[in-house]
């Protein structure tokens, strides 16, 4: 009995002191669920890393007007439940005052409900456009989207006459929502899909469908909506076939690893993409030149491994929302809301934002740069 | 023509990675009746070990002889570490260890590799091979080839050597084959090192065409048993002919109907096999002998 007594003291004298010992401001906590392992890890990866990389880099300065921030962060493994679980624990339990997640568009939506009703500002760093069409009060995102992609790309071929265009996409979620966007879009741009073929997301081999798209009278193009490996082996099979009309890949493909995995095939396909993936042939007078060279130096240094843009969404996002409590001047979840939907001219890695109570993703077509790959690089082509 | 003929290269060259992947299958089915769902994991470690020797400066060759060794001694410590200990469980219940140990092992492979997407130089270069208006990459005609004779090397293996013989007289009652004195622990062994290398050789052997990463190894493994099951069970002439009809349906039904369904082709003409004859094309009825 006396051995119990004196725990309990001794519990409440550490609590007392526990207690004592926290700073006389709060820390703004900040959440985060993000798909680190599991399919969607090569995204969540780089994102998580960035955050982390961020939060210790702002309170190393001192944090947000003299407040430490603290980043609570889950691996939800691309899974939809699992990130319905963390954003409900982030915002009853950790009580944060916004969350940053939701790798992928599956994720992202399972989360949306729960920061709706907790009042708590979202912003997502996946792709599709349902995330923010129609507009959720309460749900920003930084990543550009797949019709963005598509009106991008439609644009190139326009401007060099072609119209007739071969699809092969791949039968995975972003790539089946591309799909569809572009061919909403096709009308818009005077496009007509003579081909609509696919491929699984492990196929070993897409000569098939190509042979099939190239056997078409009259096809002028062909664009290929995938990320994995799928676009590398369209590349190649679709040099092997020696198919003589442009290839358009989508930016899900925007990293270095894709030329090298494509290797000599890859020359000549063009696909839209961040400005981040070209960071050094900007030209000095491009607004995004500093941040995106910056990001890429800082990350590249933390973590020793290459950039990618989708480490810049995560970027992008926390700036957004740090700058957003900066003009705030509070970490009340309403204020902050409200502060995130007067973004306005912040230069990103994406692009440069401007949102509004219409667009909870500020994005528009000049945040894409056509790319070239030539010569085993990227050029950019205007 | 000259599509249909593109058609077969395709499936060719798809069908034998399918095929390689079924003989792995039926060498651990042969000595204990297990399924092993971590082949495609070896074939996955065959091509990531590779990738990543040659990074670290080993040239390519030596990398892949190497890459198929590791491979094989994981083969050999999973029998040890894994299946070895539960010898007295039920069929089902080794099977379940198995899909366990190929999830282990792609967590490792995520932490010691990484979780990119990997590849390296073709063989013999990648210029594509002409025939009749259709294209073949070398690397194909590699995968092809490969298959082939490991094929054949397993056929003889099976059919022409004791210790073959021994493998699938353990398969058969191992208590009878321990009587005769054969040593049922050492040909356990050696067909999970055996499967563990024919498995790396497929990796090896495709990574230049399919790229490879951690988890290549599921869809592999599933289709690969698909092929194993078409051709029946257990038989490495059924492996080599499953796993190219497989490949062929998927490239044919891509070409001439639609991609949407090539999957589903697939495994349509599969269960019409099963339904007819239950044990494959070419695997041998199940008799229980009481």
């Amino acid at each position: 009995m006396t051995f119990l007594t004196r725990l309990k003291s001794t519990a409440a004298a550490v609590a007392i002191i526990g207690l004592a010992a926290q700073p006389a401001l709060a820390d703004i906590k900040i959440g985060a669920s993000l798909s680190q392992t599991g399919p969607a890890s090569f995204l969540g990866d780089p994102e998580a890393k960035t955050l982390k990389m961020l939060v210790d880099e702002i309170n190393a300065k001192g944090g947000i007007k003299g407040e430490k921030v603290e980043l609570v962060m889950y691996d939800d493994a691309g899974d939809a439940n699992n990130a319905r679980t963390f954003a409900t624990r982030l915002v009853e339990d950790d009580e944060v005052v916004a969350i940053i997640g939701g790798t992928t568009t599956g994720t992202t939506m399972a989360m949306v409900p729960v920061a709706e009703e907790a009042e708590v500002p979202f912003i997502s760093l996946a792709g599709a456009v349902v995330i923010i069409d129609p507009v959720k009060k309460w749900v920003f995102k930084t990543p550009h989207t797949d019709k963005m992609a598509c009106a991008k790309i439609f644009e190139d071929l326009k401007a060099r006459g072609l119209t007739r265009i071969g699809l092969i996409s791949g039968t995975g979620g972003f790539e089946m929502s591309m799909r569809e966007q572009c061919l909403k879009l096709a009308p818009e741009y005077g496009m007509e899909i003579v081909a609509d073929e696919s491929y699984g997301p492990k196929d070993a081999d897409m000569t098939p469908q190509l042979t099939k798209i190239a056997g078409v009278a009259g096809l002028q193009a062909v664009v290929n909506p995938g990320f994995g490996q799928g676009p590398a082996i369209v590349t190649r099979n679709f040099r092997q076939l020696n198919i003589q009309v442009p290839l358009y890949q989508s930016h899900g493909v925007a990293s270095k690893s894709f030329i090298e995995l494509a290797g000599e095939a890859a020359e000549g396909v063009r696909l839209p993409a961040a400005a981040l993936l070209v960071a050094d042939k900007l030209p000095d007078s491009d607004p995004q030149k500093a941040v995106v060279v910056g990001y890429r130096d800082a990350y590249e240094k933390a973590t020793g491994s290459p950039v990618s843009t989708f480490g810049g969404h995560a970027y992008d996002a926390f700036m957004i929302l740090v700058q957003a409590i900066e003009r705030a001047g509070s970490a009340e979840p309403v204020a902050i809301r409200d502060e995130i939907e007067k973004t306005k001219g912040y230069v990103g890695t994406g692009g440069i934002v401007n949102m509004s109570p219409e667009d909870h993703m500020g994005l528009d077509l000049s945040a894409f740069r056509m790319l070239e790959i030539r010569n085993g690089d990227w050029t950019i082509v205007e | 023509m000259s599509d249909l003929l593109q058609f077969v290269f395709s499936g060719l060259t798809v069908g034998a990675v399918y095929a390689l992947v079924a003989l792995g299958f039926t060498i651990i089915y042969n000595a204990s009746d297990v399924v092993n769902f971590s082949q495609g994991e070896f074939v996955m470690l065959g091509g990531m070990s590779t990738v990543f020797l040659s990074a670290a400066g080993v040239p390519l060759p030596a990398a892949a002889i190497l890459a198929v060794v590791i491979t094989a001694a994981v083969g050999v410590a999973l029998n040890k570490f894994a299946i070895e200990p539960a010898r007295n469980a039920s069929v089902v219940t080794i099977i379940i260890i198995t899909i366990g140990a190929s999830i282990f092992l792609r967590g490792v492979a995520q932490i010691v590799f990484d979780k990119q997407l990997h590849r390296f130089e073709s063989f013999s270069g990648d210029a594509p091979i002409e025939i009749l208006g259709a294209t073949i990459l070398p690397q194909s005609i590699w995968v092809i080839f490969g298959a082939s004779v490991i094929f054949a090397a397993l056929y003889v293996f099976f059919t022409r050597t004791l210790t073959g013989k021994a493998v699938l007289a353990t398969a058969n009652n191992r208590l009878a084959a321990r009587l005769v004195g054969i040593n049922t622990n050492f040909i356990m062994t050696l067909s999970f090192a055996l499967s563990a290398a024919i498995g790396a050789v497929a990796g090896v052997l495709v990574t230049p065409i399919t790229l490879t990463s951690y988890d290549i190894g599921i869809a592999l493994a599933l289709k690969g048993f698909a092929a194993a099951m078409l051709g029946g069970m257990g038989n490495p002439f059924g492996a080599l002919v499953g796993g190219l009809l497989l490949g062929l349906i998927e490239a044919l039904t891509a070409g001439y109907i639609s991609s949407t369904y090539k999957d589903a082709a697939a495994f349509i003409v599969i269960l019409a096999v099963l339904f007819i004859m239950p044990s494959g094309l070419f695997g041998r009825a199940a008799v229980n002998r009481v």
